[in-house]
């Protein structure tokens, strides 16, 4: 649905996004990860129709966002980073005005918006000024527009940013709930929001596509290195750190100091360990083998997961000293 | 055609749900009764409204301006002009249907003001045919001086910044009268043809404050000129045109 080819955007002599491409398909969520200032806002800009892009070819739905702005624009539901609203309006005035902007015809407005009002739950805010909102209601007043002329097409810019957490699972859920149907693209900076909702994670950066992948792959294929957790009986710190650093596949070892790791440690006598080793060399293997020869007693060795929240970390920190 | 009316029914609502429409009629109201009754209070005065023409369009140089300097200003300001611009709207439809709720509002306070008239009519033997031309020409000079307005509000997000710039540019409009009698020739001729109607003079209780050689100034005396009608219809084309172009200029920053 959304076709993004070679696509560059400079604000003058800034480039804000840098030769990127990726496609969005019928149906699929996608989460456009990346810190603040890494382009996402413009990204999004550029695929709605409200700023064209200085390189590139971009289309939704088969229209060329340039050439075919209108179309492009009737196809789109939009939910801008600072949600916009007429604050002197009630919910259902702006959304009726909104409707109309959108070029639904009254019928259609008056059949569509209780459904609308119902999805979001916004049902007895329908006579407030939305000037009067809190800003969670405010966030699903936007999404209600966003959503009322039934698009195919979804762009949702920063949805849960600046409110509260109880409101934040709500809106997730009802994102969630509209990724049922629509092909969406939506943006954060917060990882276990994209990792909850999307299928699918791009991660960009200094205006770059760094990675593009399901959440749960992400870890496996960026691994730069696997993180094992071990657990020794009669080995001092420093010995066994020496002893882990002699293996090749290792990168390193250090001393386990989360709390939970050292109060069970103290409980049943052992030490806790991490160790980084190089990818796909049976590392495991060679460090078991290693404190078994030295005559220590082995009680647990787990490979670790990397968190979405460290790869992100990793990608962006590996880009910019990249640089 | 659908968006236009769309969008002018929407700020038309806005004007008269906020305080707006209201104080702004007042103070018209007050300011050309002011001038009205100062035109016709003498014991052998002219049964005429062109003291209050004068008040009205001198009036316009500032309530123009702050009729229209929250209509595309706080789309910027509260962020809604992203909605408008990704919505399957063209700028023109934006700025045609902003322009007609100022128009109509405008064109609404006008007609409160039309009690003058019917005193005329009730103590006076007033002309129909001045009286018809000037406000003719005072609904041209309105659609203009909003013109001017709409384009400074779209320079920037501030409705300071809107009313300042348009006002501005109206009252250069105005003074230039002022600039092209200290010239001569062809450049005192060119300025001369820009001037825009009303004049600063219009506290001068004896000539009263339209202009001389402005555009206004045959509308007052009951003379309809192609003239005046192409010069103020081509201020209000012109500045609704720098509009479009404003907003459009925005999508490629």
């Amino acid at each position: 649905m959304i076709k993004i080819e070679h696509m560059s955007k400079s604000y003058g002599p800034y480039p804000a996004v840098i030769d990127i491409s990726f496609e969005v398909l019928k149906g699929e969520i996608v989460g456009f990860l990346g810190p603040n200032g890494a382009g996402k806002t413009t990204t999004m800009r550029v695929v709605t129709g409200f700023t064209p892009p200085t390189e590139g070819d971009v289309t939704v739905g088969g229209y060329d966002v340039v050439s075919h702005s209108l179309d492009v624009r009737r196809h789109i539901g939009y939910l801008p980073e600072t949600v916009p609203l007429y604050l002197d309006m009630t919910v259902t005035d702006y959304l009726t005005y909104m409707g109309e902007i959108r070029g639904m015809n009254s019928s259609w407005v008056k059949e569509r918006l209780p459904k609308v009002i119902e999805m979001v739950r916004l049902g007895e805010y329908r006579k407030t000024l939305v000037g009067r909102l809190s800003k969670g209601y405010r966030q699903r007043t936007g999404i209600a527009q966003a959503i009322l002329h039934e698009p195919d097409v979804l762009v949702m810019d920063e949805p849960t940013i600046g409110i509260d957490p109880i409101q934040v699972v709500e809106t997730r859920e009802l994102i969630s709930d509209l990724g049922e149907n629509h092909t969406m693209l939506l943006s954060s900076h917060i990882l276990p929001e994209v990792s909850a909702i999307c299928k699918r994670v791009l991660v960009i950066n200094d205006g770059r596509i760094v990675a593009d992948d399901k959440p749960d792959d992400l870890s496996e294929k960026l691994q730069h290195a696997e993180r094992i957790e071990v657990s020794v009986r009669g080995a001092e710190a420093p010995a066994f750190i020496n002893a882990m650093r002699a293996i090749s596949a290792v990168i390193d070892a250090r001393s386990d100091q989360r709390v939970s790791m050292v109060q069970k440690a103290e409980r049943e006598e052992f030490s806790p360990f991490i160790v980084d080793a190089r990818p796909n060399v049976q590392a495991a293997e060679q460090i078991a083998k290693s404190i078994i020869d030295n005559g220590w007693g082995l009680s647990n060795l787990t490979p670790l997961p990397m968190t979405l929240e460290e790869i992100f970390l990793e990608l962006t920190t590996v880009e910019n000293l990249g640089e | 055609m659908r968006f236009i009316s769309v969008i002018a029914i929407k700020e038309i609502r806005t004007y008269f749900a906020s305080p707006m429409a209201y104080v702004v009629s007042a103070a018209f109201l007050a300011i050309t009764g002011f001038f009205f009754v100062a035109s016709v209070s003498d014991a052998f005065a002219e049964a005429s409204i062109r003291g209050y023409l004068a008040g009205a369009i001198f009036f316009m140089i500032f309530m123009s301006p702050a009729l229209t300097m929250r209509l595309i200003a706080e789309e910027q300001k509260l962020g809604t002009l992203e909605l408008l611009l990704t919505s399957p709207l063209r700028e023109f439809e934006i700025v045609i249907g902003k322009f007609i709720a100022a128009f109509a509002t405008t064109l609404f306070m006008i007609g409160l003001s039309m009690y003058f008239v019917i005193v005329l009519f009730v103590y006076g033997d007033p002309d129909i045919g001045p009286l018809l031309s000037g406000l003719l020409g005072l609904s041209l000079y309105a659609a203009a001086t909003l013109a001017v307005g709409l384009f400074a509000s779209s320079l920037s997000s501030n409705q300071i910044v809107g009313l300042v710039v348009g006002s501005g540019i109206l009252t250069a409009l105005t003074i230039i009268d002022f600039v092209s009698a200290r010239l001569s020739g062809v450049a005192s001729e060119v300025l001369d043809a820009f001037q825009l109607g009303a004049s600063f003079s219009v506290f001068d209780l004896d000539s009263f404050g339209v202009a001389e050689g402005g555009h206004f100034a045959d509308f007052a005396r009951g003379i309809i000129s192609l003239t005046d009608i192409a010069y103020y219809a081509s201020i209000t084309a012109v500045f609704l045109l720098l509009t479009v172009l404003v907003l459009e200029a925005r999508r490629w920053r």
